[in-house]
């Protein structure tokens, strides 16, 4: 198994002195193709911070983070960019969809912005909201699609390219239950098709999906369970 | 709900045998609490003697017809109206461990926290597999039991978690707990 994410020994502090937080405290977690990992913990746990540092979208103080074997800390700005819109698909709880922009569109515009055609860049949008049963809606605005189907044309657009990490925070907060297990199926079915997702959420029944769990508490890692086993791993 | 009280409840769809309620009562409830047909004719016996069911003469093969009495009727009538809800937790459920684990010296609550906290994940994770299998395949029963369970998992998970919390506050704020230096 090829590790996509590896973050070793990561650690965030925020402030210094007296008011010093720290975010995140040595944390290593490594993600497979094929892995599905939930992170679960307390608020000001970590969760986000560490989502953040894998998405790039954040940098550690100190510790490395790998995203398909390139370190980020190397990359400059652009290179930075370029791996976030092609390497890693970002799903949030409020789906951050563009409203003037269709379901197509929103699942091209990434594409778009690396250079992909329109042709192709329309065949793969259409190929991924087929994949997450919005074949035919196409044309809709977000504002005419549900919560749930939102989130579905979300995670198209995170899915496509050639993306293989997925990073979703707290996707299903929005959703009633069962949409929200609709939604946890899709990104647990992205990774059995061989990606990789982390995905934070403080809901047992979504982390429940997964097939590692990993506990935060006050920024370590503090327990993790391998559900495919129903293994404790100790830490 | 025990299970003189599922009996009753049965019975109000008309006389039965005793290994037709125990089919009955397995169907209802999803295969969750599998009930041998021993202790189906010892509940009904108790039914019997206190007068909430009538026995018929054993047949050709020895066995026995029963049926609700008037006051069966009344009885099951009155507990389904009778709303629960505030009975005190069963004392060998996953709160009491907790509560022990969390008073008693020498044992580390958060250790017992995180391992009770694993195996129910796994166990959410199975229950709500079947669950769904469940409802793929139409069973109602087996689907609401399931449920039942995920919910129940589901709860216990998100109380473990506050429990970790509260701990972890309290040990902050304690007086006794030496300051780290």
């Amino acid at each position: 198994m090829s590790a996509v994410l590896c973050m070793h020994d990561v650690r965030r502090r925020y402030g210094a002195g007296a008011t010093e937080v720290v975010a995140l405290d040595g944390v290593s977690l490594t993600v497979a193709a094929g892995e599905f990992v939930a992170i679960m913990g307390p608020s000001g746990s970590g969760k986000s911070t560490l989502l953040n540092m894998a998405g790039g979208l954040d940098h550690p103080t100190s510790g490395e983070v790998l995203v398909d074997g390139t370190d980020l800390a190397l990359l400059d700005p652009a290179g930075l960019a370029a791996v976030r819109r092609r390497s890693i698909g970002f799903v949030f709880q409020e789906f951050n969809l563009v409203p003037q922009l269709t379901a197509e569109e929103n699942v091209m515009l990434p594409m778009e912005l690396d250079g992909t055609s329109v042709k192709a860049a329309r065949r793969a949008a259409r190929e991924a909201l087929a994949a997450v049963d919005l074949d035919g809606r196409w044309r809709r605005f977000p504002d005419d699609l549900s919560g749930g189907e939102q989130q579905r044309v979300a995670i198209a657009r995170a899915m496509t390219g050639d993306r293989r990490l997925i990073l979703a925070d707290e996707p299903t907060g929005a959703l009633d239950t069962t949409t929200g297990e609709a939604v946890a199926e899709l990104i647990a079915g992205y990774a059995a098709d061989g990606g990789a997702v982390v995905l934070v959420t403080h809901e047992p029944r979504i982390a429940s999906f997964a097939d590692r769990i990993v506990w935060l508490r006050d920024g370590r890692v503090v327990d993790e369970v391998d559900a495919r086993h129903g293994a404790r791993v100790t830490r | 709900m025990s299970i003189r009280e599922s009996l009753l409840a049965l019975l109000a769809a008309g006389p039965r045998h005793g290994y037709q309620l125990r089919g009955e009562f397995e169907a209802a409830t999803g295969g969750v609490w599998p009930l041998n047909v021993g202790q189906v004719y010892t509940t009904l016996e108790r039914l019997e003697r206190d007068g909430l069911v009538a026995g018929g003469e054993p047949d050709a093969e020895g066995r026995r017809l029963f049926a609700l009495t008037p006051a069966g009727r009344a009885a099951i009538d009155g507990f389904m109206r009778t709303p629960g809800g505030r009975d005190a937790p069963s004392r060998d459920g996953l709160m009491m461990k907790v509560l022990i684990a969390v008073a008693a010296p020498g044992v580390d609550a958060l250790e017992v926290i995180g391992a009770e906290r694993s195996s129910r994940m796994a166990a959410l994770q199975e229950r709500r597999r079947g669950a769904r299998e469940a409802g793929l395949n139409g069973d109602l029963a087996p689907r609401l039991a399931l449920d039942a369970l995920v919910a129940l998992t589901e709860s216990e998970l998100r109380w473990l978690d506050l429990c970790e919390e509260r701990i972890l506050a309290a040990a902050r704020t304690s007086p006794d707990t030496p300051e780290e230096s």
